[in-house]
């Protein structure tokens, strides 16, 4: 256990209380800090593009979460069918998962705009619509194969009894589904819905690949301007002021995580 | 439960923090040493070699680490919190020293300092110390295709302004069809290449506004040249290899690949792209030329191209007596020793291992001519009397006001209304002192 709490630690907590330490600070390196109170703080509420680039964010999680979950759910269900070749199809499914985030902001770009390109739209860096339904639908490329795996092992464990004695007192495919597929699967949904939303709060790499915040900064998310706040500005400042926004960042993902795992945890039952 | 944990934590701790106090004591013991962390990915392989030379004749090893093109700050920000820190590293003009002054020991009466041809080299903090040396002169403006300009009828004399110019690009783009190439490569503002506009080009409008009004920096721009600015953006997108929509998703590569393949006369890029347009399968040096970027205004005759620096080496002021000196000696060595001068402005197989040379124009006094085309057509140019135009770019307030610019600009090329130039005067010059302000405060 001792390694273990060292690497903990070595890598968490003295980085995390250093961080927390940093963000009272102006500095520019780390052990160069001079301490100035809680003006990181104030200035990073004062920023505009930080508040605008929370709300854009929100809406991406809630929109991409949803989609995420139910495509999910609604594949892991059809290859939980005895069907030739499921094997084959999990794989499929779950490849994207597999390569990286800035490969896969970089590729998607190029596809999206050559598609844009045929319809005659503004390309990515010019259309906000069309980047943020870029980042929902790579995200949801890249998640829902992963989302299948953790909710085909759910429907997997579901009890054969639970199954037949629903089957002989009567029930129809939507009933079973609502009254005992969906009960049975709620730990799966608990951790399923926690991974897709915390996940894509903190995504970073395909908004930076994908769109790098343009036009203007309004495909931004919350890690991105965090990102630019800390090296696309001079002077000294910036960085204090960085350190601030990740901070708030950071709690912002305990509590919205924190709540949905409450919330969902209260509908699970005991088999 | 809790104590034990409590205890293994502080345990844990003090084994954490003994480790870091011996290996700091360790390191202080090492004979001096020399730690570079270079800017330029393009010369990597040229300063490893210098660096294993150096430690052969004198016993000082160098250690030489490039960062990634694009992530220099970033890296120079985690390596200056270790405690080996680059001993030698780099800025990039009065806005980048802002964030690193409280780092820069002062050159002042260092050798190096001596070697220096000119003063103006030198950069300077408010107080007149010396910060940082450039080490190297650049040069950029329109690279043209001498093959394809005289195949539309024209000849590289006939580019004397930017009235001739307009009317040159023009007309290419009237035979477009026939003579089966564009004026301009793509001015593509993708990320690899839009500095070549929002830094660069944009450097025109601010080098005559400081000029008009004498100053060399500005807490509040005022525009004065940003329609010649709209002039001339509209001319790079309006002749060139795709529709000025497409514009926003062109790579750098996209734009060097055009030139190489004869698909356009002109490439606005600099003399570090000499090694990527000449050798086998590619130009040869009298397929090339470099002219200046006209902007129409001033003295057209006699304008130079873009020449300046952004690369100003820095010594670290955190670093330890031994290391400093060590590092002052190797800059030294670097500029004066004749493998150091022939490694930096040497060409093809000047390096020892017959590798090509990094090609620089160095600021020094033992500089040797640089056999870099462009470089020489800038010193011809200067000496046949032209004012070379100065990079005033180093004094924007941030990365974020050229990313303001740049969105402006790629948005305007999509769609070319008053509304959307609009927008890119309000980046400019609204952005300019908010940003300045930010910058300052």
């Amino acid at each position: 256990m001792a390694p273990t709490l060292a690497a903990f630690c070595v890598g968490f907590i003295w980085p995390f209380l250093h961080g927390l330490y940093l963000s009272f600070c102006q500095f520019t390196t780390v052990d160069n800090a001079k301490w100035v109170g809680l003006g990181n703080y104030a200035k990073a509420f004062a920023d505009t593009s930080f508040i605008d680039s929370f709300y854009f964010t929100v809406a991406f999680v809630i929109v991409a979460a949803t989609i995420i979950n139910v495509t999910a759910f609604a594949i892991a269900l059809a290859l939980t069918k005895e069907l030739k070749g499921t094997n084959i199809f999990r794989t499929v499914f779950f490849m994207p998962n597999l390569i990286g985030g800035i490969v896969l902001g970089y590729i998607w770009q190029t596809l999206f705009n050559a598609v844009l390109m045929k319809l005659g739209q503004p390309l990515l860096a010019l259309n906000t619509q069309a980047g943020y339904w870029g980042l929902i639908i790579l995200l949801c490329w890249q998640q829902i194969g992963y989302m299948m795996i953790i909710y085909v092992a759910g429907l997997q464990n579901i009890s054969p009894d639970l199954m037949e004695a629903a089957a002989i007192d009567g029930a129809n495919h939507w009933q079973t589904l609502l009254k005992v597929k969906l009960p049975m699967v709620m730990p799966s949904i608990t951790i399923c819905l926690f991974l897709t939303i915390t996940n894509a709060f903190k995504l970073f790499d395909q908004n930076l690949s994908l769109t790098a915040g343009e036009p203007a900064h309004t495909t931004e998310m919350m890690a991105l301007n965090i990102y630019y706040t800390f090296y696309a500005r001079a002077g000294a400042a910036w960085k204090g002021i960085g350190q601030a926004k990740a901070v708030i960042f950071f709690l912002l993902v305990v509590i919205i995580g924190l709540t949905q795992l409450r919330a969902t945890r209260s509908k699970e039952v005991q088999q | 439960m809790k104590r034990i944990f409590a205890l293994m934590m502080s345990l844990v701790m003090c084994a954490g923090l003994a480790a870091c106090g011996s290996s700091e004591t360790a390191s202080g013991e090492d004979t001096a040493s020399v730690y570079y962390l270079n800017f330029k990915p393009e010369q990597n392989a040229q300063w490893k070699e210098l660096a294993k030379i150096y430690e052969e004749e004198t016993g000082v090893p160098v250690t030489v680490v490039t960062a990634a093109s694009g992530d220099y700050e970033t890296t120079l920000m985690a390596e200056m919190g270790k405690s080996n820190a680059p001993t030698l590293f780099q800025v990039n003009g009065p806005v980048g020293l802002k964030n690193w002054a409280d780092y820069c020991y002062d050159l002042t009466g260092s050798d190096v300092m001596s070697q220096l041809t000119s003063d103006s080299y030198a950069l300077k903090n408010e107080d007149g110390s010396v910060a940082g040396i450039a080490y190297v002169i650049e040069s950029y403006g329109i690279i043209a295709n001498k093959t394809l300009l005289k195949k539309a009828g024209y000849s590289i004399d006939d580019i004397t302004s930017f009235e001739t110019l307009k009317a040159v690009a023009e007309d290419i783009t009237a035979r477009k069809d026939e003579l089966g190439f564009a004026a301009f490569t793509s001015a593509g503002m993708d990320g690899s290449s839009d500095w070549r506009f929002k830094t660069h080009l944009a450097n025109l409008p601010l080098y005559f506004e400081y000029q008009a009004n004498d100053i060399d920096s500005t807490d509040a721009i005022k525009g004065t040249y940003l329609d010649q600015y709209r002039a001339i953006w509209d001319l790079y997108i309006n002749n060139s290899t795709c529709s000025p929509a497409e514009l926003s998703a062109k790579t750098g590569d996209d734009s060097r690949n055009e030139f190489l393949a004869g698909k356009a006369v002109f490439f606005q890029n600099g003399s570090w792209e000499y090694s990527d347009l000449v050798g086998e399968g590619k130009f040869k040096d009298e397929d090339l030329a470099m002219i200046p970027i006209y902007f129409g205004v001033g003295d057209e005759a006699n304008q130079g191209l873009c020449t300046g620096t952004e690369n100003y080496w820095c010594v670290n002021n955190s670093a330890s007596e031994e290391d400093i000196q060590a590092t002052l000696d190797f800059m030294n060595w670097c500029v004066t020793s004749e493998v150091g001068t022939t490694a930096m402005c040497g060409g093809k197989g000047a390096m020892p291992s017959g590798e090509a040379g990094m090609g620089f124009v160095i600021p020094f006094k033992d500089a040797l001519e640089s056999s870099n085309l462009f470089v020489k057509q800038d010193a011809e140019m200067t000496a046949a009397g032209k004012t070379p135009v100065s990079w005033n770019f180093s004094t924007m307030p941030s990365e974020e006001w050229k990313n303001g610019v740049g969105s402006a600009l790629t948005a305007y090329a999509a769609n070319q209304t008053d509304d959307n130039w609009a927008a890119v005067v309000s980046a400019f010059v609204d952005g300019w002192a908010t940003e300045y302000q930010l910058a300052n405060s």
